[in-house]
């Protein structure tokens, strides 16, 4: 009996020891039309579980908490939920809004911020208890309410977002999360309906869609305005259809040029970071709707819109060539690169099935099913500014 | 030629089911629905109730005419995001849409 009281004892530590489970290679995969989140490990490449009923995921964003413990779904039909990647389960969800397409957490962690189509807005939340903390209406003209974009993070406890009916950059001062400072830049330019912030905090990047360029706010020196880059860009060029609004992250910088798509042609745009002027254009198979660089920057990844999503290309950004063409199947909708980037996960919409690439051979490593996925998020993205 | 009447009541029984009558065949029908849901669906939501686009519920588009819409699916709506689908699809395919959104 006293041999065995030990070897009892060791079997359940084993037990024990198996239970536990890390979150610094976790993900959450979206089930678009199923309204579910999958929870997938990328070191093992397996779905670790499915969280249900999360609502309209159609459109769907994803960011972290600070300890990678939560990640927090904003749902198109203004569900958020913060869902506890160690235990599996809902940890609390609300329903904010009416119509919502993304959202992100502030610098410290504290706040989430939602982007809201319906009313349109900002609302802000503790990312603890998902009690509402703020809520800012996206006034503009004459009592209307403008589809807010392009909200992310900033340093100095800020939020910074785009109004797409405005044509306005609005950022946000939370260091008194009762009392908001909002900042607001009218005339940006027509329709910005997307934005990113570079990963080191310095610069807002809205994309336009009812004129040529973008708008760039200098984070170090507010005081300047918003300025108009590639303001003729294309101008005079014939406008092809877009049939899918491109998606801007700040995974667009890449060493010394952005990535960005151009809107109603089939290229992507590669400006330089120091003059921000137009560097080189590279002509694609698409009308780009994510053009995501590997985190060490060596190649920009490049998904298309409809009627061309069946295809994904890879840039090399040594001599900004196409390094390979890829037809992993159909509706490609979304990837992510793994946390230093040897590997990438791609969503096939149409083929229920989510595709990991090496990023060095650009061979298939497996392919894990998913229903209708779209979007795919790395808790990686936990201690990244802007996402 | 006392079975003419007949023979132009047959033709037209035959016409009336194919597609020269209108009507998508169900297989194109089952393409069209899935553009719907995900293309369609990219900006005005896998339900339709809206997102960067306006709702497409029934209520939604009480009130607009069907040449209207049909209009605005093929030639999409300048200076908005709208974008034309005619090359996906023609005005028959166009009309049984705004069939089936009106009548979900």
């Amino acid at each position: 009996m006293t041999k065995l009281l030990p070897l009892l004892a060791l079997l359940f530590s084993f037990n024990a020891i198996a239970e536990l489970r890390a979150t610094g290679d976790l993900g959450v995969v979206i089930e678009r039309e199923d309204g579910n989140a999958l929870i997938i490990n990328t070191t093992e490449h397996k779905c670790l579980a499915k969280i249900e009923k999360l609502g309209d995921l159609s459109h769907a964003s994803v960011v972290f908490s600070r300890d990678q413990r939560y990640a927090y779904v904003f749902g198109r039909d203004g569900g958020l939920t913060k869902i506890d990647m160690l235990k599996d389960v809902v940890d609390k969800r609300i329903i904010q809004a009416g119509n919502s397409i993304g959202g992100a957490i502030s610098q410290d962690g504290k706040l989430i911020a939602v982007s809201n189509y319906t009313p349109g807005g900002v609302k802000v939340f503790s990312a603890d208890t998902l009690e509402l903390v703020a809520d800012i209406p996206s006034n503009y003209g004459d009592g209307l309410r403008s589809k807010v974009v392009g909200l992310v993070d900033a340093p100095g406890q800020r939020f910074v977002f785009s109004l797409f009916d405005a044509g306005e950059i609005w950022m946000a001062d939370f260091k008194n999360p009762k009392a908001p400072i909002i900042k607001k830049f009218p005339n940006i330019g027509k329709q910005p309906y997307d934005a990113l912030m570079s990963p080191d905090g310095h610069y807002y990047i809205a994309g336009l869609f009812g004129e040529p360029g973008l708008a760039l706010l200098d984070l170090w020196n507010t005081d300047a305005g918003v300025k108009h880059i590639l303001p003729d860009y294309g101008k005079d060029d014939e406008k092809l259809p877009v049939y899918k609004m491109p998606h801007l992250e700040g995974w667009a910088v890449a060493g010394d040029y952005v990535f960005a798509p151009a809107i109603g042609q089939h290229k992507v745009l590669v400006i330089d970071k120091n003059t921000w002027e137009l560097h080189d254009t590279i002509a694609v198979a698409g009308q780009p709707v994510f053009v995501m660089a590997r985190p060490d920057a060596r190649q920009v990844w490049v998904n298309f819109a409809f009627p061309d999503n069946n295809q994904l290309q890879v840039i090399d950004v040594k001599d900004l060539s196409i390094s390979k063409t890829l037809s992993p199947g159909k509706g490609v909708l979304h990837m992510e690169f793994t946390p230093r980037g040897e590997q990438v996960w791609v969503a096939l919409r149409d083929d229920n099935q989510l595709v990991v690439y090496d990023t060095e051979t650009l061979q298939e490593i497996t392919r894990l099913p998913a229903n209708k996925p779209n979007g795919i998020f790395f808790s990686s993205r936990a201690h990244k500014i802007g996402l | 030629m006392k079975k003419l009447p007949l023979l132009i009541l047959v033709i037209t029984a035959v016409l009336a089911k194919t597609s020269l009558a209108g009507e998508p065949s169900p297989e194109r029908q089952r393409a069209l629905r899935n553009m719907l849901n995900h293309d369609c669906g990219a900006c005005h939501g896998l339900t339709l109730k809206g997102g960067l686009g306006p709702a497409l519920l029934p209520e939604a588009l009480a009130g607009k005419p069907d040449d209207l819409l049909v209009s605005t699916i093929l030639n999409g709506r300048e200076g908005t995001a709208m974008p034309p689908w005619q090359p996906f699809m023609n005005q028959d395919e166009a009309a049984w849409l705004v069939g089936i959104l009106r009548k979900p």
